[in-house]
């Protein structure tokens, strides 16, 4: 576990050096969310009844999500991985006493972990500040934003795990490119990235609700503003949980297996 | 002439470099295919729910949606050298181009000729068609030169908007990123007529970036809710912010003093 923990601590530290960047992402997506906010304050503008949430429940979920986007991205996965399993440099770690699956959790964890430190709260204290309906409310309780950390902790650790599967399965494909694509695509659009899973039709919402991309950052941010009664939040927590160990077993099963038959790549 | 050869040639070297990995050029352009899809699966679902926004249907959505797409497709695919002209800088690729005895934006312009954004245009093409089949336009020949004006005036104003990218690099190599805001957002949030999101951005995108110049006013024109010719011809007068960025490239160029090593 200690060592673990220090791979942890190496990556957080080094995340944290990147202090320009954070500050162009910070204004990149304060303009994204500004303008996403416009464009649902025009479709509520046009017809308010037909809109599934409220407005302000809406505005609160955009910033919310650009907030925590290094959580939830998918498509900011550690491209060091990927480069160690094409030029063959992960035979160095896999000479190391350590799992490369714990390893990799740790490390996606840390800089997701990071970089959302630095991006976040400057966001949320601005938006806070924004007249409503348009910037962040305040949680509808106490006990909905305990909820609400509980399933931002388990939304990241759903995203990394299913992360962490694609980076196993790099070992099979060789070149990770179109695996990352196909899956970032599949992602953004079934977790509510592109548009919120309220605004689809129910019987599609209610099939989606259920796959795991659904765990990462749709519960979370429903939670927040309790767009969703506590029968769902209890739900949402529970899928949440389930995918999450689900995933695990997966990515660790595919990694033994994997790490069996590994040929590795360069020389 | 002469220029438009060497122009040439360096877009074959490009392909045909390319055109060694055939597997990865493949699938990248699937996936630019499938990350445009997202946006259009994105606004099919908001009018599963919503029938107008603004009193813009699904269909004239999907023509202005098609048409931004386009519009960056083909500026990207041109000028897509100058986006990732930050890394020509910092490893002091630049100043090769610079010894050389050719124009230096002819020699980044070529450095790097994406075909895969061909993923990009081939759904911005499919979109395109189903927005002018599904949008009741009756189109006249003022239509359909409003509409090539839209592609010329657009590719010229995101192509100008890599410019600007690209010269901020001779001033700092770091947080460039939020220049994403005017290319990525404008095509992300191009997909919608620029009238919904209010009168203020509508100013700002009409008089500091034209947008609306190249999306919002010749749309207006081509379903009929504006009949005056001057809408018509808006896009072409959006290729004048070409000037600025131009001098702002000459007078980085100017300012230059090498870095990398």
């Amino acid at each position: 576990m200690k060592k673990y923990l220090s791979f942890f601590q190496l990556r957080f530290a080094m995340g944290l050096q990147y202090r320009t960047a954070a500050l162009a992402g910070i204004i990149t997506q304060f303009a994204w969310g500004g303008m996403q906010i416009m464009m649902y304050r025009a479709f509520y503008h046009t017809d308010a009844a037909a809109f599934p949430m409220t407005l302000s429940a809406t505005a609160s979920y955009i910033w919310l999500q650009q907030a925590f986007l290094a959580f939830f991205a998918v498509w900011m996965m550690e491209n060091e991985i990927f480069d160690s399993i094409v030029n063959g440099n992960i035979a160095y770690e896999l000479c190391r006493p350590v799992s490369i699956y714990n390893m990799w959790a740790a490390r996606s964890i840390a800089s997701r972990l990071a970089r959302a430190v630095l991006r976040c709260f400057p966001i949320l204290i601005v938006a806070a500040f924004i007249p409503q309906p348009y910037g962040i409310g305040a949680p509808a309780s106490l006990l909905h934003f305990l909820l609400f950390v509980l399933s931002l902790i388990l939304g990241l650790a759903v995203t990394v795990t299913f992360c962490l599967l694609i980076y196993v399965l790099a070992f099979f494909t060789i070149s990770p490119q179109g695996l990352r694509m196909v899956f970032t695509s599949c992602v953004e659009f079934f977790s509510g990235a592109v548009i919120p899973l309220p605004f689809f039709p129910d019987k599609i919402r209610s099939i989606m609700e259920l796959l795991p991309f659904a765990s990462m950052q749709n519960a979370a941010l429903r939670i927040y503003s309790a767009s969703i009664g506590t029968d769902e939040i209890r739900r949402a927590i529970g899928l949440q949980i389930f995918w999450l160990v689900a995933l695990t077993a997966a990515g660790k099963l595919l990694c033994r297996l994997a790490e069996k038959r590994i040929i590795v790549q360069g020389g | 002439m002469k220029t438009i050869r060497l122009y040439l040639h360096y877009v074959s070297i490009n392909i045909r470099c390319m055109m060694q990995y055939k597997t990865s050029f493949l699938l990248s352009a699937i996936g630019q295919f499938l990350v445009s899809f997202n946006v259009f699966l994105g606004i099919f679902f908001m009018f599963q729910r919503f029938s107008n926004v603004e009193g813009f249907t699904y269909s004239e959505v999907l023509l202005c949606f098609s048409v931004v797409l386009l519009e960056f497709a083909l500026a990207e695919m041109v000028a897509r050298g100058f986006d990732t002209f930050s890394g020509m800088v910092r490893s002091g690729e630049f100043d090769l181009i610079l010894v050389r005895p050719q124009n230096e934006i002819l020699q980044v312009l070529g450095s790097k000729f994406e075909l895969t954004r061909i993923g990009r245009m081939l759904q911005a093409v499919v979109m395109f068609t189903y927005g002018i089949v599904k949008s009741n336009v009756v189109w006249s020949i003022s239509k359909i030169c409003t509409l090539l004006f839209m592609l010329i005036g657009g590719t010229v104003v995101f192509t100008a908007l890599f410019f600007i990218y690209a010269a901020l690099c001779f001033f700092t190599l770091e947080g460039l990123e939020f220049m994403n805001v005017f290319t990525d957002g404008a095509r992300e949030f191009g997909k919608y007529p620029l009238g919904i999101y209010g009168k203020k951005m509508l100013l700002f995108m009409t008089f500091v970036i034209p947008y609306a110049l190249i999306q919002y006013y010749p749309l207006l024109y081509i379903l009929d809710r504006r009949t005056s010719i001057f809408y018509m011809l808006l896009p072409l007068a959006a290729c004048c912010f070409f000037v600025p960025a131009l001098l702002l490239w000459k007078f980085g160029v100017q300012s230059y003093q090498s870095s990398g090593s």
